[in-house]
This record gives C-alpha cells, structure tokens and sequence, in this order.
C-alpha cells in the first residue's frame, strides 16, 4: 500500500490486517515505555489545512511512539485560496524531506491531487466532505474489540447529518466492508442526495430504528455549518434525532454507542448516555493512536513483525 | 483560391474551387484559377465557424489569455468570428471598457464582438447602459458567469431591450440560492464523492422562468451552455410555443460526464458542471433535432496554478476554442447523431445568426465576405495542452485523440492559419 486516501482502498482484507496490526500496537502503547523503534529514520510531515485537534494529535503521538521523526504545518484557514497554491505548498514541504505526509484538507480530493504530485506516501486525514478513513478504521477497530472480528450480520445506525459527513462516508464502507447492515438516520436535508457509492439504507425515523439496532454512531451537530435550512432548530432536532436519555433507556443494555467527537452534549447526545457503560467514545480516542500507528507502519515500515 | 474542396454551407453541398479577391469571394466553380493556391483536397470549406460565448480575459487577467491569444486559438479552431463574455476586469457595463475591447479585437486573427453586461458589475440589480453599449455594436447582453437571478430584474432587461433593434438577452441559468456553494453536478457522483452538488433543478427552473418572461416581453431570449435534460425539454416546449428563445451547448457538455470529477481533477470543473449521461444524450438529441440552436465553447481559460488547487477551490471553466470542432465531428458527426451540415448549421450560420453577424455564416458564394474554415474531417490527432495557442493550458481533453483538423482558415480574405499553423 502506497498511500491511504480512501476506504475504498482497502476493502475487507486491508481492514482486517489494519485492525490486527492495531491489536498489537495497542498492546505497546500500554507498555511503561510505550515506544518501538520502527519507523526510526523515517519522517512523517503532518500538514493540515483545517483546523483539528485531536487528529493531529493522534497522528503525532502514533508516527512518535513508532519512533519517526514528525513536522507539522498549519494553514490559517483565511490563507489558502491566496498566494502559495497547494502544489507549490506540498512540493516544498516535501523537498525538506519526508517519507510521508498526512493531510487534512477542507476540500474534497485534496490528499488524491497531492498524491499526484509528490513521492511521499499520503495518508488522508479527513478531506472536505468526502472520507476520513483513518477514523472509519478506528471506529471499526473498536466495534472488532467488542464484537468479535467480524460485523457480519451487526446492525448500526448512523445518526446525524450524514449529507455533510467525511466521518460518515467513510464509516458507513468500512462497517459494511466486514458485514454490517448500515441505516443512516437523519433529516431528508441530511440524508445523501444519491445512495449510489453507500452501501446502506436510510431511515427519518429515529424511534422506528432503535429498537432494530446493535450499535448507535452519532454524528456531530456542526453549528457552524447550520445555516437553518437543514433543520429548524438544535431543539427540534434533539427532539427528533438526538440520543436522549429516554431514548438510550429503550436501547437492550448491550447496544454500544459511538461518537467521532467533539460531541455537542445535550444536542446529538445526551451527556449522561456519553458516560454510561454502553459508551465507547474514549476507546474510540484511544484507538485512534493504534490503528494510526498500524496505518503509518503499513505504509513506511519494513513489513517485518512488530517487536 | 481553395482548390479542390467540398463546399458546404447552408445552401448545400458541391466539390468546387473558391476564388477570393480582396475581402470577399469573387467566384465559386470548377478550374479556376488565381495567384495563389492553397490545397483543400480532402477538405471541407465552410463558412467560418462563429462562436458565441468565449472567454478572452483581457483586461483583468491577461494571464490566462488575452484578446491576441484567445483570438488565435479561435483562429487555429476554424472560428472566424467570437462573442467575448463581459466578466472581465473591469466587466462589460461601460462603454470605455467594450470601447477598449473592440480596439483591440480589430487587430486579431478573428472578429472580436463584445458581449454586454444585463447589470451593472454582473451582480443581478441595476441594469447596465444597455443602449450605449448597443451604439457600440453589441447585440449580445449577459451576466454570463452569474444568472440574473432576480425575476423582476430579468423582466425589466428584456422589456428595455426590447427597444433595441436586434438586441439578445442572454442567460446563464442557474440559479444561484439553489447552486450556490455547488462545484459539480448533484447526483450519484456528487454524493460518493463529497463534492457539493449544483442540481440540474437549479438550470431547469431558471430556463422555464425565462420561457416565460420571453413571453411576456417579447425579447428575444439566448441560453448559454444548456446542459440538463431539463432544461432542454423547456426550450423545446418553448420553440413550440412559437416564444423568441434560442440556446446554444457546449462541447464539453456533449462529451463529457461528472464521472470525470472523480479524478478530482479541476480540469474538469465548469459552471455549469458536467452532467449525467442522460443529460448528455439529451443535450444531443437537442443539437440534432434544432432545439438548440448553436454550438458555443464557453472557452475559459485559467492560469496553471489555479487549477492546482483542490477541485472545490479552482475556479470553474475549461478550454474550447481550438477542439470544438473535432469535437463535434468526432462525437455527433461520426456516430451519425447529426449530417455534416447540422453540425455545421450549429457552429456557424446558426450562431451568425442568433448574433447577427452578416458577414459571417456564408454562405459561399460570389459577393460574401471572405470568412471561411477548410478542415480535414478525417485528419487524426492528439491534444497536447502546451501545444495549444492559448496561454492556458487548462483543457478536460489531454492525450485524448481527436478526428478532424482544421487546415486553413481565411478572415475576410486573409489566410490567418494555412497548413494548420497561424501566419501571425
């Protein structure tokens, strides 16, 4: 594998070997020195266009705890479309010298053109709309450790305003690439213009889909990006979307719920469902920095077993 | 004098020799004889082909082309005469801009007609001076890259330029508070790709309006760049109707589809995107049944590193000039969706027509303006950007073979491309 742009990438094979390879470096970032020296002399470049904390973070802490040598470079978001364009950006970045560069980008493709125009391996960390494979990998990482390797048959609900979603693009491939019968639940003006490319079905009804589910992934309310003509208000769609406690209190004890984070609680969640025991939205965080580290070792390590 | 060419034009279709004197066709018949011959064995002789909306950038952004350049292009693609879109910097709302426009498009290798702006600065409110500009020459008046989206201001520019002999209002129609924010055509494509999604609906709606309102006025209405399915069926209803309407298409439009934005390649952005399959055989099946009327390139050329930038940050709009017509041989003629002379219907006297060029069109005979395209429809070849005239190398077709070429073109008696190469 030369880079990671995309879910579609993959498929249930690559999934599989990613997640496995994760077990194992979940395994060294519970050591006391929670470091191997697998990727020392390598260096990853984390180039990041749009704000984001905890995905850089984690992409930080994995290529450190392989032992790469890391850079990062952030883009005031009022500099892009001005100036420097992304090719020169990325080409000089490169000429530095690194051996992979992850990118997250507000626009869709973004990581696919700069895989055209350099060396390096890219790993996509969340471009526009369009895929966030890294967290789809985390996501199905987690619901592995619980269920068992495979999803099949598993029945997940994915909740919120699917339309606008990266996290859910990819989520929903990934889930469904091991088995998973995928329902994305929200508003029609959140709901995919087109279900061509998603291998789910989609429901209005929040209620009708809870009582047929395994897992609940909520999506993130964006505020910012509410521009009143998806939904009326954050009252009516905590009404009608939101995982309240009434509704969590419907749910058998073993349905898991997830979440990309940052969570709105008390919109798209209620916050005393965020801490029950079905919750794994720290694991998911924790996670992260595994099946980053496996993603980064796939691509830039020597392909011999981890020590 | 063209030895040896098919002559077609909208009168018919004969083998015969084109004598030229000065600016005007002198002769058309068998053994003639002049001074100097150029070969047109194996070749078409047509009136010089016309297209209506190009986008030549001078003044504001002579680094993508500009008005000798674009003209060039033109010329190495068979055009004769061009309509320059008013969206440059400063745009087309003032007569010293068109003024300046129009100097400079006297010395080019083609003609060089200026578009007008509907509004003052394109931005859809107060209308431009629409009779100064016509004093001008220009016939043609658009916001072209915007829609006038405003119903009341649409109706008002169309009963004003009702007063204006021979004057068009021309559309580009979407509109905006449904395309707004959109950078490739809605639909299956959009949704796996995450690209915001400009809907068909957003063109459908703005052509039925204005089928209406040509209606209501009187006004001769041109759309730009049909694209939808549905927007093709409004203009066909409205052509029933008997209403003042005329539309033109796009290359790009009838030979591409927004699957290519899954490259994420901005060569392959425009406004309006590339659509569905089903519209692209719609828009066809509108070229070859006269619906729409013209074949225009909306060329558009943008400088290198704007293009390399993510697809949702480029700016819209892709070369024409200099592949249309292969184009339209290699796609519609070949495959028989349309006759030699449909096709040529639709890239010359057609639009001649709907600009009220005289001089352009043909047809070829004794006492016409020498304006005229010989091409090769057989000739082969590949699009190599950097080998193209125009300063912009931002076309969808890279690498991508081409049938038919053209040869020689003549500008009022000049021959401004011979052999396939530009005399200046």
């Amino acid at each position: 594998m030369k880079h990671l742009l995309s879910i579609d990438d993959l498929g249930r094979e690559g999934v599989d070997e990613l997640c496995e390879l994760a077990e194992s470096f979940l395994e060294v970032t519970q050591r006391d020195i929670p470091k191997v020296p697998a990727l020392r002399g390598k260096t990853v470049a984390c180039v990041f266009y749009e704000d984001s904390t905890r995905t850089r973070l984690s992409f930080e802490t994995a290529a450190k705890r392989l032992s790469a040598d890391t850079m990062a470079f952030s883009v005031g978001s009022s500099s892009v479309t001005k100036g420097e364009s992304l090719r020169d950006t990325v080409q000089t970045i490169e000429a530095m010298g690194i051996d992979a560069m992850v990118v997250r980008h507000r626009a869709a493709g973004a990581p696919h053109r700069i895989a055209t125009w350099i060396d390096a391996s890219i790993v996509n960390a969340g471009d526009g709309r369009h895929e966030h494979p890294t967290q789809a990998l985390l996501d199905t990482f987690t619901l592995r450790r619980h269920r068992g390797p495979s999803l099949d048959g598993a029945r997940v609900a994915i909740v919120g305003d699917v339309r606008h979603s990266r996290v859910a693009r990819s989520s929903t491939k990934a889930f469904a690439a091991l088995g998973a019968k995928v329902t994305l639940v929200g508003p029609p003006t959140m709901l995919p213009e087109s279900l061509d490319g998603w291998p789910a079905s989609v429901s209005c009804d929040l209620d009708a889909v809870l009582p047929e589910v395994d897992v609940v992934y909520l999506l993130r309310i964006q505020h910012e990006r509410q521009d009143a003509t998806l939904f009326p208000s954050l009252r009516e769609y905590t009404t009608r979307f939101g995982l309240t406690v009434e509704r969590a209190a419907r749910l058998r004890d073993d349905v898991l719920v997830m979440h990309a984070g940052p969570m709105n609680r008390g919109v798209e969640i209620a916050p005393e469902v965020a801490e029950a025991p079905r919750s794994v939205i720290t694991e998911q965080v924790a996670n992260g920095v595994a099946i980053r580290m496996a993603v980064l070792y796939s691509l830039l390590g020597s392909g011999a077993p981890v020590a | 004098m063209l030895r040896g060419g098919r002559v077609v034009d909208a009168t018919g279709d004969r083998v015969a020799d084109v004598l030229v004197e000065g600016d005007r066709i002198t002769e058309v018949g068998d053994g003639l004889r002049g001074d100097r011959e150029l070969d047109a064995g194996r070749c078409v002789v047509a009136p010089g082909l016309v297209d209506l909306h190009v986008h030549l950038r001078e003044p504001g952004m002579e680094e993508a082309e500009t008005i000798e350049t674009g003209a060039r292009a033109a010329a190495l693609g068979g055009f004769t005469a061009v309509v320059a879109m008013p969206n440059t910097t400063p745009p087309h709302d003032d007569p010293a801009v068109v003024g300046a426009v129009l100097a400079q498009g006297s010395r080019a290798t083609c003609d060089v007609h200026a578009a007008g702006a509907i509004t003052k600065g394109r931005d859809g409110c107060e209308l431009a001076p629409m009779g100064e500009l016509h004093a001008l020459g220009v016939r043609i008046f658009t916001d072209d890259g915007a829609c006038v989206d405003a119903a009341g201001v649409m109706r008002a520019a169309l009963e004003y330029a009702g007063s204006l002999p021979d004057a068009v209002v021309a559309q580009h129609a979407e509109d905006t508070s449904l395309a707004a924010g959109g950078h490739m055509h809605e639909g299956d494509w959009s949704s796996r790709l995450g690209i915001p999604g400009r809907p068909a609906a957003a063109e459908d709606t703005i052509v039925a309006r204005d089928c209406i309102l040509a209606a209501l006025t009187g006004t001769h209405v041109h759309f730009l760049h049909l694209s939808s399915a549905g927007a093709v069926e409004q203009v066909r209803i409205a052509k029933a109707r008997g209403l003042p309407v005329t539309a033109e298409a796009a290359p790009h439009h009838f030979t591409l589809t927004d699957e290519a934005c899954a490259s994420f390649d901005p060569a392959f952005k425009v406004h309006p995107p590339l659509r569905a399959p089903a519209d692209v055989a719609a828009v066809k099946a509108g070229l070859a049944d006269g619906t729409i009327d013209a074949i225009a390139t909306d060329h558009a050329p943008h400088p290198t590193e704007a293009k390399e930038r993510p697809f949702e940050e480029a700016p819209p709009g892709m070369l024409g000039l200099e592949t249309a017509l292969a184009l339209t041989l290699g796609e519609l003629v070949t495959p028989g969706v349309v006759d030699l002379s449909t096709a040529l219907a639709r890239l010359s006297w057609g639009p001649a027509a709907i600009a009220g060029l005289v001089d352009h069109g043909g047809p070829v005979a004794a006492g016409s303006v020498a304006n005229l395209c010989v091409f090769d429809p057989e000739e082969t070849w590949t699009v190599v950007p950097t080998s193209l005239a125009s300063r912009a190398r931002n076309t969808p077709y890279a690498g991508r073979e081409m049938q038919g070429r053209v040869r020689h073109t003549i500008l009022r008696g000049e021959p401004v491309v011979i052999d396939g190469s530009a005399t200046r």
